[in-house]
């Protein structure tokens, strides 16, 4: 609430724009069909769900979409989060750290909205689980 | 005396450390005023010592203080005597206190009532009972979001041992008229538990006029510090029941094979208690003396009839409560479009549409960036999310010490939220 007492991160207000237009018009939205793997979960705190489909071959994400309802930053962190990984190796995906993740997006969070921020992320990981390295 | 929240805001430190503050979360707890703080202080710097114990000074003036605050509660809330008084940590141990007690002593098949508009603290207590084959029912809420009276008594029966509800609803603001729900209660040989933790601190209530058998409220709610509570019971009922926790001070007599109980109230305040909460509680009800509480009330009143006026200034508003302020308290829940919950068997389907309406916890946030705290979430009442068909809403609650001005800037900042996060 105090003057300067925040800002921990430079780019923040960029990166609330970036995550909010990723919530306005989010990415590869949709399901694809007859996926190599799929996963609904839910934060039941906020109501906040996303379901992850993805296409995978030789251990590469060719292909991932989501569908989802909920707050702007576990819906826009979703949409950046396909971007981040559609093309990647599963190991590589699987490497991504939450403090990673929450680097990338860029903007303070408090330790509740944080759950919002890492939903895609947790559910991704899980997915991929079932998918051959 | 008519509420004058500018003069009023003076008495809260908070508001001169935060001079933006919009502080709109007084259901979930309230700020607390100089005296209040200045009781709790003081208490610290003079006489802080355990009471009921020592036979030195301090201690006899601990002791003093603690009993006068419980003298104070009980002239507050109409009860007359003070040992129908016990001291709780807030309303939920207070509800958890008689489901120990009046709770354990049902048996297989005997009812519980309880209405759709209860907060978790009032529902879970019970749940806990239905492991013994105890029978949870609730009274239907009506489409005004006011509750069903006739399913109330419908569902009272030769069963129903308990009935449990609250006098204002945290997130309808739904005020019950809880003296007509406690005496079909009495005519059924049903014991009656009004939560007021939502009306004490906002109403004048009156448990000799409601003729409930049990009362709970928290102080934190009501300008008092946090971890002070209390329970009332009817006199003859709290002699009858079996202690809660056990420990040091609540007992008569104790030996290697025995132990009786101590007097109520003090049966039901093992171990050290919470002075120092008591001592702020009691300045609290000083304070909220000598406003009145009519005059409170009628702020509020004055204050949710504002936001009827203007909440039409914000596109795709929805409110849940009663349009009625007669029957509504300061409470307003509200979304910006329909906050459904997400539908499972949507969840692979390629033509589930991006939702139009703005996430609760997305309204809070771009209104905390202008300093206005409001709540957002399930407000501890997820079965009525379900009921009025959200997984979430927004919350304002407003006091003593909230104006028409900070309302009004409410719902601009509100207006500016939609068309910025709208999509």
């Amino acid at each position: 609430m105090q003057e300067g007492a925040g800002k921990m991160i430079d780019n923040d207000d960029v990166n609330i724009e970036i995550l909010l237009d990723h919530y306005r018009s989010p990415r590869n939205y949709g399901s694809i069909e007859d996926p190599s793997a799929q996963i609904t979960e839910h934060n039941p705190l906020c109501g906040d769900t996303v379901h992850f489909s993805i296409k995978a071959e030789k251990g590469r994400i060719l292909d991932i979409k989501f569908v989802g309802q909920g707050c702007s930053i576990s819906q826009g962190a979703a949409s950046i989060l396909t971007e981040l990984v559609k093309g990647k190796t599963v190991g590589e995906a699987k490497a991504i750290s939450e403090e990673d993740f929450l680097k990338i997006l860029g903007i303070r969070l408090g330790p509740n909205r944080e759950k919002c921020a890492l939903l895609s992320l947790n559910a991704l990981k899980k997915c991929l689980v079932s998918i051959d390295e | 005396m008519r509420v004058n929240p500018e003069t009023l805001k003076k008495d809260f430190p908070i508001f001169s450390n935060n001079p933006d503050l919009v502080y709109l979360d007084n259901a979930a707890t309230t700020q607390k005023p100089s005296p209040v703080i200045k009781a709790v202080s003081d208490y610290y710097s003079t006489v802080n010592s355990n009471v009921h114990r020592g036979v030195y000074k301090i201690s006899e003036e601990a002791t003093e203080m603690y009993e006068g605050s419980r003298k104070k509660v009980s002239e507050f809330i109409g009860a007359g005597d003070p040992s129908a008084i016990v001291f709780v940590r807030n309303t939920t141990e207070a509800i958890n206190l008689l489901s120990y007690t009046i709770g354990r002593k049902l048996k297989k098949g005997d009812e519980i009532l309880l209405t759709e508009m209860e907060h978790h603290s009032n529902l879970i207590p019970w749940y806990f009972l239905r492991d013994n084959g105890i029978v949870i029912r609730f009274a239907k809420m009506k489409d005004d979001f006011t509750l069903d009276y006739d399913d109330f008594q419908n569902k009272l029966n030769a069963r129903t041992a308990i009935a449990s509800f609250t006098e204002v609803s945290n997130v309808l603001g739904t005020i019950n008229d809880v003296r007509k729900l406690s005496g079909m209660c009495r005519d059924n040989g049903t014991i009656s538990i009004v939560d007021g933790a939502q009306s004490v601190p906002h109403m004048p209530v009156d448990v000799s006029k409601i003729g409930c058998d049990y009362l709970a409220f928290s102080g934190h709610k009501m300008l008092a510090p946090a971890g002070i509570g209390v329970l009332y019971g009817r006199k003859e009922l709290l002699d009858e029941m079996h202690p809660f926790l056990g420990g040091g001070e609540m007992i008569g007599e104790v030996t290697y094979n025995n132990a009786t109980w101590a007097d109520v109230p003090w049966k039901f305040e093992a171990g050290t208690q919470n002075v120092e909460g008591a001592v702020g509680l009691s300045a609290a009800i000083d304070y909220l003396g000598k406003i009145g509480m009519d005059s409170v009330r009628a702020h509020e009143r004055s204050m949710i009839d504002h936001i009827f006026k203007v909440m039409n200034s914000v596109e795709d508003l929805r409110q849940f409560g009663p349009l009625d302020s007669d029957k509504r308290g300061g409470v307003f829940s509200f979304n910006i479009g329909d906050v459904k919950p997400f539908d499972l068997l949507n969840q692979s389907s390629t033509k589930f549409a991006i939702s139009h309406s703005i996430h609760p916890h997305d309204v809070a946030s771009f209104l905390d960036r202008s300093n206005i705290a409001v709540r957002s979430g399930h407000h501890c009442a997820m079965p009525l999310m379900g009921r009025i068909g959200v997984s979430s809403t927004a919350r304002i609650s407003p006091y003593i010490y909230n104006d028409e001005a900070e309302l009004d800037l409410f719902f601009e900042t509100l207006s500016k939220c939609k068309k910025e996060l709208a999509r």
